[in-house]
C-alpha cells in the first residue's frame, strides 16, 4: 500500500494523482507541500481523482499527496453546540485565531475543544452489559442541553470494566469496556464518516408536527417531527428569512443550520442574532441549542458539497440521543451545483442543465436521512430529525432538475413567490400553490391540542381564499362594485385572512412567533366573522354596513398581541 | 478568441501562476496557467494571440500567482485592467504586493452591516436603503440611465469616516468611461478616487481580472487605512461575457445560456469582497451596474447576481420614457439591509413604517392603474381613484429629483408623508397612529 501520491494534474478544485494504489475512494488526503484538505472522489487503477477542499492556486504536478487512511469524518462529542464550522468541520473562530480575518490556506484546527473540561456523569456502573448506542453518561453541554455519550455503533456489545467520573476532556478516557475483540478505552467522542447514515433499530412514521410558530406554516402547511420539507423561491421572496426564523423558533431540541453557499453576511447576522433571543421553550439562549454549519458562496466549492454532509451527520448524532432535532440548508441547489461543477471537471457525461445524472439519487439520499426513529440502543428510546431544505430556482423556474428532484422526495412543498414579495407579504409562501402531505398524520395530534373546530376554520379558511383567486377573475373583468353582497364578503374575509393571518412580521417582537393556540384563535375570529356576516346578510342587512364591522379592527389587532 | 496556448516540456509548473512568453522578435507576451499537467501547461495570454510565432517563443513560468502592487499614491489615478497607469503619470511607489484573487472574508471576523448611507436619492435613501458594507447592483437596461445613478451616489454618498470612491469599467465605450471621469473630475470627487478602465477595444482577458484589481485597491484603502470605500463596477454583464468566451475557449460543458458552470461561484468571488472586519474602521460597500440582456430578469446574470447580492435597484424602462428621473422601480427593487439600517437613532423612528406604507400603497395604486385601464377610471370607487392619485404623485414628487439634487433622509422621509395625506387616513395601515399623528396631522395644517 502506497503511503504517498504524486500530483498529475491540477484543474480548479479537482486534482489527479498517481501512484494511489490502494487508496479507498471518500478517503481524506493531504495534497501539496501545504497539506491542502481533499477528499478522494474517483479511482482508477492507481490514479485518483481528489476534490479538494481548499483554493489550489499555486499547487503543481510533481507535489506528493498523502493519505491518512481516514473516511471525511465528524468529530461528535460535547462541545458541538454554539460552534460554528466550516464545511469540513473545522471552527471558523479557531481559523481566525490562527489566521486573522480572512481564510488562508492549509489550516488544521482541532474541531471539539480539547481543553475544556467537561464533568462527566455516568449512567452505568462496572459489570453492567451494553449494547450500541446505550447511553454510557452525561455531560450537561449547555443550558439547554444534556449531552449523552453513548457507546459507538462501531461497537456492538461489551462489559463495563471501569468507570471514570468528574471533570474530564474529550481526550481523556472515562470508560472501559471488555468485548470480543479486547478491553475498549472509550473516551466522550466518536467519529463517524459523513456518507452515511447513523444507524438506527427502526423508522417510524411521523405523528407530531413541527411547531415553527409562523402561521402560514403551522396552520396550512405544517411539517411533521421527523419529516422533510423544501422551500424553493427566486431571490428576493424570503427564503433565508423564512429558514432563520424556524431556526429561531422551532420546538425542536437542537437545530443544526447549514449555510451552504450563502451571503457571509447572514451568516454573521445569526452569529451576532442568536445569542441575543432566546428560546421560547427554554427560555435560554438560542445559540446553546444551534450547530452553525457556514460555507458562503465565496469559500471553496468543493468544501460546499460536504457541508450538508457534515451537518446532517451531527444532526443524527443528537437524534440518536433521543432529541429532536430540525436542520435547515440554505441552499441545496448551491450544493447540487458543487456536484456539477465537480462533475463537469470530472469530464463526465452531463444529464439535463449540466447536471450529473446521479444528481437526483443523491437529493433522495440526502433527504431519506431525514425521519422519526427508534433509536439503536438496548433502551426505547425515540429521536426525530427534520429537513428543511431551501432551494434557490434559476430565474425562479421551478422546472429545473434540482427543484423537481426535491419535490419528488419531500412531502411538503412551501412555494415562495415573486408576486407576494414585491406587494411585500411576508412570509411570501403561496397558500395556492403550496401543499403538505402530513396534514393527514398530524389530525389526531391537532384535534387533541386544539379541538376538532380548529380543522374545520382550517378548511373553511382555505376554501375563502380559493374562492377569492377565482373571483378576482371577475374583478378584473367587470369591477368590484358589480359583486353580490356574498361574494364581497368573501373578497373582504379573503383580505382579512392574507392581511391579518397569513402575513406575519418577522421583525417585530409580538409577531415574530406565534403559539398554536394564538394561531387557532386568529383563525376563530376570522371565521367568526364571516359567519355571522353571512348570517347577516341573509337577513337583509346592508352589505356596506356589514364588510365595515368593527370586528375586523380587532382582529387586525389580533396579532400583536 | 484563441488566447489559449498549450505549453510543453515544462519541468516546474503551478496552477494559476504566471508566465512571460517571450516571442522570437523580442516582445514579451504575459499570460497565466489554466491547467497544470506534468510537463504539459495550458496557459491562457493576457493578449491577443495575433502575430504570436508559438514555434519559436520561449516561456518562463514565474512561480506566483497575479499580484498587486498598492499604496495611497493611487489615489486620483487611472489604471488599465493589468494595473498599468493610463494617465501621463509614473506608477505610484508600491507599498505592498497582493495577491489579486484575496482571500475569503471569515463570517466570524464580519461586522454585520447597520450603518445608513445617505445617497441623496430618494427612492434608495427612503425605501431601498443602502447600508454601509452592503453590496445592492443596479439591474439596468441598455439605453438607461444607470450611469448617471451611479455617478451620483457616488457624487453624493455619506458614510462616517473617510469615503473614498474604486470605479471598475469592463468592456464600456471610450465615451462612457469619458462620462464618468469627467463626472469625477468636475465635482472633485476624483481625487478620492481610483478608476480602473477596460474599453470594449481592450484585452478580454483583462476584464476578467479588473474587477479582483478594483477590489485588491478597494481592501487595502479600507482595511489597511481604515477608509469607508465604495466601489462601482460596470458593467458585471461584460465580465460575464468574457468570462462565456474563455469557457467556450477552453470546450468547458456549457451551463445555462452557455455561461460556465461556475459562474455563480466565480461571481460570488467577487461581490462577497464586500463588507466590514469586527474592531476595524473601514468598509467595502459594492455596487456593481449589469444591463439585462432584453430587460430579463431571469437571464443568468441578473439571477445569480440577485442569489449573490444583498438586494437590488431596478431601473425601469417605462418610468425612464415617462420621463422620470431617477427611473428607479421600488416595487421589484430590495435592499436585505434596510430594516437594521434605519430607525430611531440611524434615520428616524417612523421610516421603517413609512416605507412599508409607501410600498403597499404604490403597490395598491399600480394594480388599479391596469384596472382603470380596462375598466376606465370613471368606473373606479373613490378610495381607488386616490390611490391612482397617489401613484401619479408619487412618480411625480417622490421619485422625481434633480440630476444634481442631493436630499437629506429627513427631506425624503417628510415628502412621503406628504404624498401620503392623498389616501384616506384608514387605509395606512402599515404605519403606527402615533408617527399619524406626529407626521401627518401637524402638517396638515
Amino acid at each position: 500500500m502506497n503511503k504517498e501520491g504524486i500530483i498529475e494534474k491540477v484543474s480548479g478544485p479537482l486534482v489527479v494523482a498517481t501512484g494511489m494504489e490502494g487508496a479507498e475512494i471518500y478517503e481524506v488526503v493531504r495534497v501539496g507541500e501545504e497539506r491542502l484538505s481533499g477528499e478522494i472522489i474517483e479511482m482508477r487503477g492507481g490514479t485518483a481523482s481528489i476534490q479538494v477542499y481548499e483554493e489550489t492556486a499555486g499547487i503543481g504536478p510533481g507535489e506528493p499527496v498523502q493519505r491518512t487512511g481516514n473516511q471525511l469524518s465528524v468529530v461528535l462529542g460535547p462541545g458541538l453546540l454554539g460552534s460554528i464550522y466550516d464545511g469540513i468541520q473545522r471552527p471558523l473562530n479557531a481559523i481566525y485565531k490562527e489566521a486573522g480575518d480572512f481564510i488562508t490556506r492549509g489550516i488544521e484546527v482541532p474541531a471539539l475543544d480539547e481543553e475544556k473540561k467537561w464533568d462527566f456523569t455516568s449512567k452505568v456502573k462496572k459489570g453492567d452489559k451494553v449494547v450500541s448506542g446505550d447511553i454510557l453518561g452525561e455531560v450537561k453541554e449547555t443550558k439547554s442541553l444534556t449531552h449523552k455519550i453513548m457507546l459507538p455503533p462501531y461497537i456492538k456489545e461489551g462489559e463495563v470494566v471501569l468507570v471514570k467520573e468528574g471533570k474530564s476532556t474529550i481526550k481523556d478516557t472515562v470508560i472501559k469496556i471488555k468485548t470480543k475483540e479486547g478491553e475498549k478505552e472509550l473516551k466522550m467522542t466518536q467519529v463517524w464518516p459523513i456518507r452515511g447514515p447513523r444507524p438506527t433499530k427502526a423508522k417510524l412514521l411521523p405523528k407530531e408536527p413541527l411547531i415553527t410558530g409562523q402561521r402560514v406554516i403551522d396552520t396550512f402547511f405544517p411539517v411533521a417531527k421527523g419529516g422533510a420539507a423544501s422551500i424553493p423561491g427566486p431571490f428576493g421572496s424570503g427564503k433565508t428569512v423564512v429558514q432563520h426564523q424556524l431556526a429561531k423558533w422551532s420546538d425542536a431540541d437542537v437545530i443544526i443550520f447549514i449555510g451552504c453557499g450563502e451571503r457571509g453576511n447572514e451568516m454573521t447576522d445569526v452569529l451576532k442574532e442568536f445569542p441575543e433571543l432566546e428560546d421560547p421553550k427554554t427560555g435560554n439562549s438560542l445559540m446553546e441549542r444551534t450547530v452553525l454549519i457556514a460555507n458562503t458562496s465565496n469559500m471553496p466549492v468543493a468544501a460546499r458539497e460536504a457541508s450538508v454532509y457534515t451537518g446532517i451527520t451531527i444532526g443524527e448524532y443528537f437524534r440518536d440521543m433521543g432529541y429532536k432535532v430540525a436542520l435547515m440548508a440554505d441552499s441545496t441547489s448551491r450544493w447540487a451545483e458543487a456536484l456539477r461543477e465537480m462533475s463537469a471537471r470530472l469530464e463526465e457525461m452531463p444529464g439535463e442543465e449540466g447536471y450529473p445524472a446521479y444528481l437526483g439519487s443523491r437529493i433522495a439520499a440526502f433527504y431519506e436521512r431525514a425521519g422519526y426513529v427508534k433509536c439503536l440502543s438496548g433502551e426505547e428510546r425515540e429521536g426525530s430529525l427534520t429537513v428543511i431544505g431551501a432551494v434557490s430556482p434559476p430565474g425562479g423556474d421551478l422546472s429545473e432538475p434540482v427543484t423537481q428532484n426535491t419535490l419528488r422526495t419531500t412531502k411538503v412543498f412551501w412555494s415562495l413567490e415573486d408576486d407576494l414579495a414585491n406587494a411585500r407579504h411576508f412570509p411570501a409562501i403561496s397558500w395556492l400553490n403550496s401543499y403538505s402531505l402530513y396534514t393527514d398524520d398530524l389530525s389526531s395530534y391537532l384535534d387533541k391540542e386544539l379541538g376538532e373546530e380548529f380543522r374545520k376554520n382550517r378548511a373553511e379558511a382555505m376554501r375563502i381564499l380559493s374562492k377569492e383567486a377565482g373571483l378576482e377573475e371577475i374583478v378584473r373583468l367587470v369591477g368590484f362594485e358589480a359583486l353580490s353582497g356574498k361574494d364581497k364578503l368573501v373578497m373582504e374575509t379573503a383580505k382579512v385572512i392574507r392581511e391579518d393571518f397569513l402575513m406575519q412580521n418577522a421583525f417585530d417582537p409580538s409577531d415574530t412567533y406565534s403559539s398554536l393556540e394564538k394561531q387557532a384563535n386568529i383563525l376563530k375570529a376570522i371565521i367568526d366573522f364571516y359567519q355571522n356576516a353571512e348570517r347577516a346578510l341573509d337577513e337583509g342587512e346592508d352589505t356596506e354596513k356589514v364588510l365595515d364591522s368593527p370586528e375586523k379592527k380587532k382582529i387586525a389587532q389580533l396579532k400583536y398581541q | 478568441m484563441g488566447s489559449l496556448v498549450l505549453i510543453e516540456g515544462v519541468k516546474k509548473l503551478k496552477y494559476e501562476e504566471l508566465v512571460r512568453v517571450k516571442l522570437p522578435k523580442g516582445e514579451e507576451r504575459m499570460g497565466r496557467v489554466l491547467e497544470a499537467s506534468k510537463g504539459k501547461a495550458l496557459v491562457q495570454m493576457f493578449e491577443e494571440t495575433r502575430g504570436m510565432e508559438l514555434e519559436e517563443a520561449e516561456a518562463t513560468f514565474l512561480g506566483e500567482t497575479m499580484k498587486m502592487e498598492v499604496s495611497i499614491d493611487m489615489l486620483g489615478r487611472i489604471f488599465d485592467g493589468s494595473a498599468q497607469p493610463l494617465d501621463d503619470f509614473p506608477k505610484p511607489v508600491s507599498e505592498k504586493r497582493v495577491d489579486i484573487n484575496g482571500n475569503p472574508m471569515n463570517p466570524y471576523s464580519r461586522e454585520y452591516p447597520d450603518d445608513f448611507v445617505q445617497t441623496g436619492i430618494s427612492a434608495i435613501d427612503g425605501l431601498n436603503t443602502l447600508v454601509r458594507g452592503q453590496k445592492l447592483p443596479i439591474f439596468s437596461g441598455a439605453g438607461l440611465p444607470h450611469s448617471q445613478i451611479a455617478t451620483q451616489i457616488a457624487r453624493q454618498a455619506k458614510m462616517k469616516g473617510d469615503f473614498s470612491v474604486v470605479f471598475g469599467a469592463m468592456g464600456i465605450t471610450f465615451e462612457e468611461s469619458r462620462f464618468f471621469i469627467n463626472q469625477l473630475r468636475e465635482t472633485g470627487a476624483l481625487d478620492r478616487s481610483i478608476l480602473f478602465i477596460n474599453t470594449a477595444d481592450d484585452p478580454v482577458i483583462e476584464r476578467v481580472t479588473l474587477p479582483r484589481l478594483a477590489l485588491t485597491a478597494a481592501e487595502y484603502l479600507a482595511f489597511d487605512k481604515g477608509r469607508d470605500v465604495l466601489v462601482i463596477l460596470t458593467d458585471m454583464t461584460n465580465y460575464c461575457e468574457a468570462l462565456r468566451e474563455i469557457s467556450a475557449a477552453r470546450k468547458e460543458v456549457p451551463g445555462r445560456r452557455g455561461y460556465p458552470g461556475y459562474l455563480y461561484t466565480d461571481l460570488a468571488s467577487i461581490y462577497e469582497r464586500a463588507g466590514m472586519i469586527k474592531d476595524k474602521p473601514g468598509s467595502v460597500t459594492q455596487i456593481p451596474i449589469l444591463t439585462m440582456p432584453e430587460d430579463d430578469k431571469t437571464h443568468p446574470i441578473p439571477d445569480l447576481t440577485g442569489y449573490i447580492t444583498e438586494g437590488q435597484i431596478m431601473v425601469s424602462r417605462n418610468l425612464h420614457q415617462s420621463g422620470i428621473f431617477p427611473p428607479i422601480d421600488v416595487l421589484p427593487s430590495l435592499s436585505r439591509l434596510r430594516d437594521k439600517g434605519i430607525g430611531e437613532g440611524k434615520t428616524r423612528e417612523d421610516h421603517g413604517g413609512l416605507a412599508n406604507q409607501l410600498f403597499a400603497s404604490y403597490a395598491r395604486g399600480q394594480e388599479i392603474r391596469e384596472l382603470a385601464v380596462v375598466l376606465g377610471e370613471s368606473a373606479l370607487s373613490s378610495t381607488d381613484q386616490n390611490f391612482l392619485k397617489f401613484a401619479d404623485a408619487f412618480e411625480k414628487e417622490f421619485l422625481t429629483q434633480g440630476r444634481e439634487e442631493n436630499r437629506e433622509v429627513t427631506e425624503t422621509l417628510d415628502k412621503g408623508w406628504e404624498i401620503l395625506k392623498i389616501l384616506p387616513r384608514e387605509e395606512l395601515k402599515r404605519v403606527k397612529e402615533k408617527e399619524i399623528e406626529k407626521y401627518l396631522d401637524e402638517k396638515k395644517d
